[in-house]
C-alpha cells in the first residue's frame, strides 16, 4: 500500500470509530482514535496477516491490551476485511460478538482483553509458544500508558527479556492520559524508556501518529535476535478531532449528535 | 497401605505424556523443585517453562501458550494457584475459553508448616464460581495420574488440587476414572460420607471403620470431581441411606460440602446432612495430625457428625 492510501485508511478508520460509538452510545473515543496510525501501520502495512486466514499459525499475532480501545480494533479489522463492516453497525448490540471490549469471538482478536495488564503476559505466551516450535511469526501487543501502572506488566517484561523474546514487541500508546486526568497527576510512570531498557529491552520512541514513522521502526527491528522489543509511540489521546484532543472526558465521553457530525466533518479533510 | 509421592507420580504422568503429544509443556514459579515438575525439566528442558516468582503473569503466559496451540499444565501452591493468579486464570484462560490445566499443591492443611499465608481452605470455593471449569481433587497417587491424563485430553481449563507428599494408594492400576464421576469406596447402607482428597478420604475411610463396629454402616464416596459433581450417585446415596456428611480439606462455604448441599435441597431429597470443613477461619502452623485435630476434621469428628444425624 502506498502511504497516501495508509493515510486514507487511518482517516476511515477515524470515521468509522466515530459513527460507531455515536450510533452504540458507549466505547471509549479517545482511545480509539489515539491508537489509530498504530493500528493502521501494523494490519495494513507491516503484519504478515491474511483476514481470508485468521486461524493460520504461521500469522503474526496483535494483541490489544488496552481492549477499552476495541471500537479502534473492530475498525481496523473490518476495514481489512476481517468481518463486514456492516457487522460495526451491531456494535454493542446484544447477540453482537463486538463488545465493549474484545473477546476472541470476533475475527482477527486473539485475546479477551479489557481488564488491564493481561495482554502483555498473554503475548509473552504466544510469543514464547513461536519460538518453542521454531515458527517465526512476530507478536504485536499495544498497552496504553495509564495501563503500565498495572504491576504485572513489569512481571510480563521481565519475563519477555528473560525467555529472551526478540519476536515480541510492546508497543506503549503514549497519549498521556487516563480515565479522570493524566498519567503524571494520576501515577508517574516515566522514564519509561528507562525502565524497558533496565528490563532488558531495545527501546525505540516514535511519533505514533506517522504511520511512515512507524513503518521505519517496525521494519528495522531485529525479530531473530534475543532482545525483545518496545516502541514508545507518542500519541494524541482523540487524535483527529480538535476538540476530542488531549481532553480527559473524553476518555468515555459519548458524542451528541451534532458533536459527532463536526467530527466526521473534520475527518473529512 | 502402599503409599507414593504425589508429586513424582504429578512429574512422571506429565513425562509420559510429553512424549506422546508435542505440545504439552509445563509452567512453575519457582517451585519446580517443590512441586516435582523438576523431573519434568530435566528431561524436557525446552517444554519447562520457570516463571520466577511471578504467579500470575506464569497464569497470563500459560494463556498465550494455550491460545497458540499448547496445552500448559501450571503448578504453583494452591493458594498462589487461586488467590495470586485468579484474574488472570478467570479472564485471560476461562473467560478466553482457552486450554490451561493449574495445578494447585499444598491443599488446606497439607500447607502444614507454612503456616496461614500459604494454607488454602478458600481454593474450591473460588473456583467452583469460575463458569464451565473444571476441578477435581484426585484422592491418591492413581487417581492423580489418572486426571492429569484426562485434563491433558480434555479442551478447556481444569483446576486441580493436589498434596505434594505421600498418599495411600486406593486404586488399583487398572482402574479408571472420569471428569463428573465419584467413586463409592466402602458400600454402606446408614449414612454416606463424601470426601474429597487424599486427606479427607482416609480420615473418611477410618471414620467407617470406626462405625461399623457400632453396627452403624456408613458407605464412604470418594467425590473425585467437584465440578462437575456426580449427581446420579450422590443423590442416589442421599436417598437411600437419608444421612449424608461432606468432608473436605476447605471451607465448607462454597466448597464440597456446599455443593452437595445444593444438590440435595434441588433435587427435593429429605436427607439429613452435615458438613466436616473448615468453618471460617484461617489456616495456622503444625502438622497435618495436628492441624485436621485442631479444625475439627478428624475421623472421630466425621464418626461424630454421622452418630449425630439421627
Amino acid at each position: 500500500m502506498e502511504m497516501h492510501e495508509l493515510e486514507t485508511a487511518a482517516r476511515e478508520i477515524r470515521r468509522s470509530i466515530v459513527a460507531t460509538i455515536a450510533r452504540a452510545k458507549g466505547g471509549h473515543m479517545g482511545a480509539s482514535l489515539s491508537e489509530v496510525d498504530i493500528l493502521t501501520a501494523l494490519f495494513f502495512g507491516f503484519m504478515r496477516c491474511d483476514p481470508a486466514a485468521p486461524e493460520d499459525p504461521e500469522r503474526d499475532r496483535f494483541i490489544l491490551s488496552k481492549g477499552h480501545g476495541s471500537e479502534g480494533l473492530y475498525c481496523s479489522l473490518a476495514h481489512r476485511g476481517y468481518f463486514p463492516q456492516a457487522m460495526l453497525d451491531d456494535y454493542l448490540g446484544h447477540d453482537s460478538p463486538l463488545t465493549i471490549h474484545p473477546t476472541r469471538h470476533t475475527p482477527g482478536v486473539e485475546m479477551n482483553t479489557g481488564a488491564l495488564g493481561h495482554g502483555f503476559s498473554n503475548a509473552v505466551g504466544v510469543a514464547l509458544s513461536a519460538k518453542k516450535s521454531g515458527r517465526r511469526f512476530r507478536t504485536f501487543v499495544l498497552t496504553g500508558d495509564g495501563e503500565l501502572q498495572e504491576g504485572t506488566n513489569w512481571e510480563a517484561a521481565m519475563a519477555a527479556a528473560h525467555f529472551k523474546l526478540g519476536n515480541l514487541v510492546v508497543i506503549v500508546d503514549n497519549n498521556r492520559l487516563q480515565l479522570a486526568d493524566t498519567v503524571e497527576n494520576t501515577m508517574r510512570i516515566e522514564p519509561l524508556g528507562r525502565k524497558f531498557e533496565a528490563f532488558g529491552f531495545e527501546v525505540r520512541g516514535v511519533d505514533g501518529h506517522s504511520i511512515g514513522e512507524l513503518l521505519g521502526v517496525l521494519g528495522g527491528l531485529d525479530y531473530e535476535g534475543e532482545r525483545p522489543h518496545a516502541i514508545i509511540a507518542h500519541t494524541v489521546k482523540g487524535r483527529g478531532v480538535s476538540f476530542m484532543e488531549g481532553v480527559p472526558e473524553w476518555h468515555h465521553r459519548i458524542p451528541t449528535g451534532e458533536e459527532a457530525a463536526r467530527a466526521l466533518e473534520e475527518l473529512s479533510k | 497401605m502402599e503409599k507414593k509421592e504425589m508429586r513424582a507420580v504429578y512429574a512422571e504422568t506429565l513425562i509420559d505424556l510429553a512424549r506422546e503429544n508435542p505440545d504439552i509443556v509445563v509452567l512453575d514459579a519457582d517451585l519446580m523443585k517443590a512441586n516435582g515438575t523438576a523431573a519434568f525439566a530435566k528431561a524436557f528442558p525446552d517444554r519447562a517453562v520457570d516463571c520466577g516468582v511471578a504467579e500470575a503473569n506464569m497464569v497470563g503466559v500459560a494463556s498465550g501458550l494455550s491460545a497458540a496451540g499448547k496445552i500448559p499444565f501450571a503448578s504453583t501452591f494452591a493458594c498462589f494457584a487461586s488467590r495470586r493468579a485468579y484474574d488472570q486464570f478467570f479472564l485471560s484462560a476461562n473467560y478466553a475459553r482457552l486450554n490451561v490445566k493449574l495445578v494447585g499443591t499444598d491443599p488446606g492443611v497439607t500447607a502444614k508448616y507454612n503456616g496461614g499465608t500459604h494454607m488454602p481452605f478458600e481454593d474450591l470455593a473460588l473456583m467452583r464460581v469460575i463458569p464451565g471449569l473444571t476441578i477435581v481433587e484426585p484422592s491418591d497417587p492413581t487417581s492423580l495420574a489418572g486426571f492429569v491424563r484426562l485434563a491433558a485430553a480434555h479442551r478447556g481449563c481444569v483446576y486441580m488440587r493436589m498434596p505434594r507428599t505421600a498418599a495411600n494408594v486406593l486404586y488399583g492400576a487398572a482402574e479408571t476414572f472420569a471428569f463428573g464421576k465419584a467413586k463409592v469406596l466402602r458400600e454402606g447402607g446408614d449414612a454416606a460420607i463424601v470426601a474429597l482428597g487424599s486427606v479427607m478420604v482416609n480420615e473418611a475411610l477410618a471414620a467407617a471403620e470406626a462405625l461399623a463396629a457400632e453396627g452403624t454402616h456408613a458407605a464412604v464416596i470418594d467425590a473425585l470431581s467437584l465440578k462437575p459433581l456426580d449427581l446420579d450417585t450422590l443423590l442416589r446415596y442421599a436417598r437411600s441411606t437419608g444421612r449424608v456428611v461432606t468432608c473436605e480439606n476447605a471451607q465448607i462455604a462454597g466448597g464440597l460440602g456446599g455443593a452437595v448441599a445444593e444438590a440435595i435441597l434441588e433435587a427435593g431429597v429429605a436427607a439429613k446432612f452435615a458438613r466436616i470443613g473448615i468453618r471460617d477461619e484461617f489456616g495456622e502452623v503444625g502438622t497435618v495430625e495436628y492441624l485436621i485435630e485442631r479444625y475439627g476434621i478428624t475421623a472421630a469428628h466425621i464418626a461424630a457428625a454421622v452418630r449425630s444425624l439421627t
